[in-house]
């Protein structure tokens, strides 16, 4: 296949980073996270359906050190997803495009999310009487 | 630049793959759809943290919790086999590698959804 030395158009490497650019790759890549996620989703389902040992198992990996990190990280993951994809449905209805704006909203989904997975680890912990 | 559609092909509007844009617009309504489940799932998860096997279960036998759990697994995997197929056509360019991950990652999507089902179902009607 393609093996000519045809032009190519630009890509990723030659554009100075910014803001939208950042959440434009991000939103892929948590969407791709989040795919993992459902694996393990599927797999705590499955443990619940299987039975008492098996879920404490389950859950006990969930609630290791590594469990925990991972869970934070899919929150983190899952937020920012939702956060972007917000946005990117403002913009599939045609708004968001002046330039400074569309900076701002995705500086915005940062915040959201950062935010929104901090106060659910919160809450989490205040709930299991942690906190 | 000179349009060599044919009017019927215009009114059609379906495109040279015959789909139109069914993928892309279906990604969107899955992804509108999952927004109040998200928001379902993770208050819940927030307020079951911690809670042990029977808790779970009885929470999850509730019907609305299992009709919304079921709508969640279905419209999410949905959403994300859309997703993933758009990936693997904007990042895989060899075309028995393109044309096999494809529908592996359809095959993939679709077991997770069967299987997240299965066991909220078995949850549902268990003893």
């Amino acid at each position: 296949m393609a093996k000519a030395k045809r032009p190519l158009s630009p890509h990723l490497q030659v554009y100075r980073w910014g803001a939208h650019m950042a959440v434009s790759i991000l939103h892929r890549a948590t969407g791709s996270a989040l795919a993992v996620g459902s694996i393990l989703l599927a797999w705590w389902l499955v443990a619940m359906a299987t039975g008492h040992d098996y879920f404490n198992t389950v859950q006990g990996y969930a609630g290791s050190a590594l469990g925990r990190i991972v869970l934070f990280g899919l929150t983190f993951a899952l937020m920012q997803h939702l956060a972007s994809g917000i946005r990117h449905l403002y913009m599939d209805a045609g708004k968001l495009y002046d330039l400074k704006v569309n900076t701002l909203s995705a500086k915005a989904t940062f915040v959201v999310s950062i935010v929104l997975t901090i106060v659910i680890w919160v809450a989490a912990y205040k709930v299991m009487g942690v906190l | 630049m000179t349009d060599y559609k044919t009017p019927l092909a215009k009114v059609r509007g379906l495109g040279s793959a015959k789909d139109g844009t069914h993928h892309w617009f279906t990604h969107r309504i899955t992804a509108l759809a999952n927004i109040p489940l998200v928001i379902f799932f993770v208050v819940s998860f927030v307020g079951n943290a911690g809670k042990g096997h029977d808790e779970w279960v009885a929470w999850l036998k509730q019907p609305l919790v299992s009709v919304l759990m079921i709508l969640f697994v279905a419209n999410f995997t949905h959403h994300m086999r859309l997703g993933l197929q758009v990936l693997i056509e904007d990042y895989v360019h060899t075309p028995g590698t393109k044309m096999f991950s494809l529908i592996m990652v359809n095959f993939a999507c679709i077991l997770i959804a069967a299987i997240s089902i299965f066991s909220v179902l078995r949850i549902a009607f268990g003893g």
